[in-house]
């Protein structure tokens, strides 16, 4: 009993050194040196400012923007606080946020039925994608904000939609940040 | 449902399949101390790791030895865990400077988390935790906790293949033998993968970023209420940054789920996109969950000696996954009635479905698939909030976790909690023949069945004690986030949960409270230990015995009616047992969702 404690303690000692310092410090490294970008979380930059990271979602409300889905990660998108919004399926919170919302982007678009991912919230709340529904269901508004004839906005959707990986995994899904950020792009040139 | 969600589904199983071979070899090789490749690397650390900490490799341990310095050694290390906690501002590795973990119930609670396996998570990382705890004391009990389950099956299964003797085996070997041989290597090739596809591995802190476009967000005031202005509308705040927490996470997260542990680095777990961000790094988390408790059933064969008794157990598993699988999918796939309004079919540009709670990149069927495979192994990580699936889509967690998870299960408990239900099938079929059972070609008697019995009946009986207290106390019903049978749902499932050692929640349910911590924190401890004690007493009352060659009366534990008979057994001491319970939570919940009554 008493030899076993003391091998217990020093046993803890040092697989504490060897698994929770050592081990990690030698995975960082060699992501650092293999991988930095990735690593580093594929922070993108703009004239030598960090304006986020590209699978970070963004909160995008503006109508010339493309929306994000909804988050519950504190004020919403906040990296500190990522969470789902924990509604169970017959919480009336949910039911009414959720015809609330189709209300309001029926308005927008009418006739073309809402997309469940436009009116739900990510588990994360950082969810960077939209689906290649919700993205078209949003082009005929980001157009007319952006007086841009709608085959041209959806010929930018169809350049960041990415495809289920290797062709079968996952589901296709549309980045709303790197998708508003060459909108921006778009405007600036045609501002200039 | 789709085809494509199908293919992914067979992919991942088959994947499944394939690697149980070669894994449960190299894991026999290990534990019989033969030859393996790593051995030139490993075996001087191994040696070093004994002259430290004074282990003599080849004493061979009675199973209350065994039993001994199992405890010996998990109280030691959480009590290491709670002074890490406790004392993170004083140590290095913090960027964002926290403050030690307070309150001390939240301390406690996780230690006592993270020494069972179990990763309940009432605190948020990315707010709570300094990368040194993270790093030193989190994932490092991702490795030792699992380790201990791994030690112990392979215990167990000395004892059923060893004859006439007293000992299984010496604690402190299989303990370093699982962590250096199986564990790290695994973990350190997985990890770059996983950072190769975006899971970030850094020690900066948090990076701040400036939004593309501002957000107006209504102003809290100090009591948590928003502020109004004197036109009676509520103060707007703008916020233009973005606060980026980063960590090295991709260490964690191999660990994670190869360990089945499944405690986040970050809150909100693997739907994170630092975590999970792409539908490759979804795949192999998932087969890190699955990986170890599929190949222990080819170690289980190969130390045996009967190989196939070691596949009619994987039947048995992979039956019940799929059982779970189908269910899930389909509820989660159908979508929720009452959000009709919304667009929830299936086309070629959407997954349709019930989407509250879970990301794009995942869909439905690798939600579902996730959520399926965290709770038939003992994992518990998440990648779409439990809490918000459909009440049948969410019972079948719940279900998995009941059934003690033993489908592929927790690594090593998963292993052992199954052989327990195999050695009470073996009885029933003795029983059911008249004869005095065997397995393997040891008797099962009544001491074995005894101790099986009281390593069933530990289980629901702190659950549900538990659970009761709780629904009619107010300091219980007060953490209740969703009312009606959903509130009941998220109780149970949060001491199903805890007993279970499998840490995913539903989780609206506000448990960082005092009443909730300390019992949770109990409810672990006994669900862990409580229920390891019977199992070594077995494997150690096993090893003792006579070898008896089959005969005719001999009921095969190879065939596939084996197979059926032990699936009964899993689902007749799960599902009697908690039918009563899951019938007030999700069924009952369901019913009402058809009906369209909402809470």
């Amino acid at each position: 009993m008493k030899k076993n404690l003391i091998t217990a303690i020093a046993m803890t000692i040092a697989t504490t050194v060897l698994l929770g310092i050592i081990y990690p410090l030698i995975v960082t490294g060699l992501a650092q040196v293999l991988f930095p970008h990735k690593a580093n979380g594929q922070l993108i930059e703009a004239n030598g400012k960090l304006i986020g990271s590209r699978i970070i979602g963004q909160a995008f409300t503006g109508p010339g923007y493309f929306h994000s889905r909804l988050s519950s990660a504190g004020n919403g998108y906040d990296p500190t606080a990522s969470n789902g919004s924990q509604l169970g399926p017959t919480n009336h919170q949910l039911i009414d946020r959720v015809k609330a919302d189709v209300a309001t982007l029926q308005a927008e678009n009418p006739g073309v039925p809402v997309p469940i991912d436009l009116v739900t919230s990510s588990g994360s709340g950082l969810d960077p994608d939209i689906t290649p529904a919700a993205a078209e269901f949003q082009i005929p508004r980001v157009a007319k904000q952006r007086g841009l004839s709608e085959d041209r906005v959806r010929e930018l959707v169809r350049q960041h939609t990415e495809q289920r990986q290797f062709g079968f995994l996952g589901e296709p899904r549309v980045n709303v940040l790197e998708l508003n950020l060459a909108l921006n792009e778009i405007s600036q040139k045609a501002a200039r | 449902m789709s085809a494509n969600g199908w293919l992914q589904i067979l992919l991942f199983l088959v994947i499944v399949f394939l690697i149980t071979k070669p894994l449960g070899i190299y894991m026999a090789r290990v534990f019989s101390r033969e030859k393996t490749f790593l051995d030139p690397v490993l075996r001087p650390v191994e040696r070093m790791l004994y002259r430290a900490t004074g282990v003599d490799e080849n004493h061979e341990m009675r199973w209350t030895e065994y039993c001994i310095a199992m405890l010996l050694f998990s109280a030691v290390a959480m009590i290491v865990l709670y002074l890490i906690q406790r004392l993170q501002a004083f140590l290095p590795f913090n960027p964002q400077k926290f403050a030690g973990v307070t309150p001390t119930h939240l301390a406690f609670n996780t230690a006592a988390s993270f020494t069972t396996n179990t990763n309940w998570q009432v605190y948020s990382g990315e707010s709570t935790m300094s990368y040194f705890t993270q790093m030193a004391g989190l994932a490092y009990h991702n490795f030792v906790s699992a380790a201990t389950g791994i030690a112990l099956a392979i215990a167990f299964i000395r004892g059923i293949a060893r004859r006439q003797m007293q000992t299984i085996g010496n604690f402190w070997v299989d303990l370093v033998r699982s962590c250096l041989w199986v564990l790290v290597p695994f973990s350190i090739v997985g990890a770059l993968i996983l950072v190769s596809q975006g899971v970030v591995q850094n020690l900066r802190p948090y990076d701040k970023a400036t939004l593309v476009e501002q957000m107006q967000v209504q102003k809290v005031g100090q009591d948590g209420k928003p502020v109004m202005g004197p036109d009676g509308k509520p103060v707007m705040d703008t916020v233009t940054e973005q606060t980026i927490a980063q960590g090295p996470v991709a260490s964690q997260e191999v660990i994670k789920e190869f360990g089945t542990n499944g405690g986040g680095f970050f809150n909100a777990n693997s739907a994170h996109p630092f975590e999970n961000p792409t539908p490759l790094t979804n795949l192999i988390e998932l087969i890190c969950i699955f990986a170890i408790g599929a190949g222990l059933t080819y170690t289980l064969g190969r130390m045996t000696g009967s190989q196939r008794h070691g596949w009619a157990v994987w039947a048995a598993m992979a039956i019940l996954f799929m059982c779970g699988c189908v269910v899930a999918y389909w509820a989660e796939a159908r979508g929720n009635p009452l959000l009709a309004s919304a667009d929830q079919r299936l086309t070629a540009l959407q997954p349709g479905g019930n989407m509250e709670g879970k990301e794009v990149r995942f869909g439905i069927a690798n939600s579902a698939l996730f959520a399926t495979v965290t709770t038939d192994a003992s994992c518990g990580a998440i990648n779409g909030q439990h809490d918000s699936y459909t009440p049948l889509g969410g019972m079948i967690p719940l279900a998995n976790i009941m059934m003690s998870e033993v489908i592929f299960g927790g690594v090593g408990s998963g292993m052992y909690g199954m052989l327990v239900d195999v050695i009470l099938a073996v009885f029933i079929a003795g029983l059911m023949v008249g004869r005095t059972p065997e397995y393997l070609g040891k008797k099962i008697e009544a001491y074995d069945v005894k101790m099986a019995m009281l390593f069933v009946l530990v289980f629901p009986l702190v659950i549900l004690t538990f659970t009761a207290i709780f629904v009619v106390s107010n300091f219980g019903t007060a953490g209740i986030s969703n009312p009606g049978p959903h509130g009941f749902s998220q109780i149970l499932y949060a001491f199903v949960s805890g007993a279970g050692n499998n840490g995913s929640a539903f989780g609206g349910l506000t448990a960082n409270t005092l009443w909730y911590d300390t019992a949770m924190g109990f409810d672990m401890l006994l669900g862990r230990f409580f229920m390891m004690i019977p199992m070594l007493a077995i494997a150690g009352n096993l090893a003792q015995k006579k070898y008896v060659p089959p005969s005719l009366g001999t009921f095969p534990v190879t065939t596939p009616l084996f197979t059926v008979l032990l699936i009964g057994v899993i689902l007749i001491v799960g599902a009697l047992t908690f039918f009563p319970a899951l019938s007030l939570g999700p069924i009952l919940e369901h019913l009402l969702m058809v009906a369209g009554k909402t809470f």
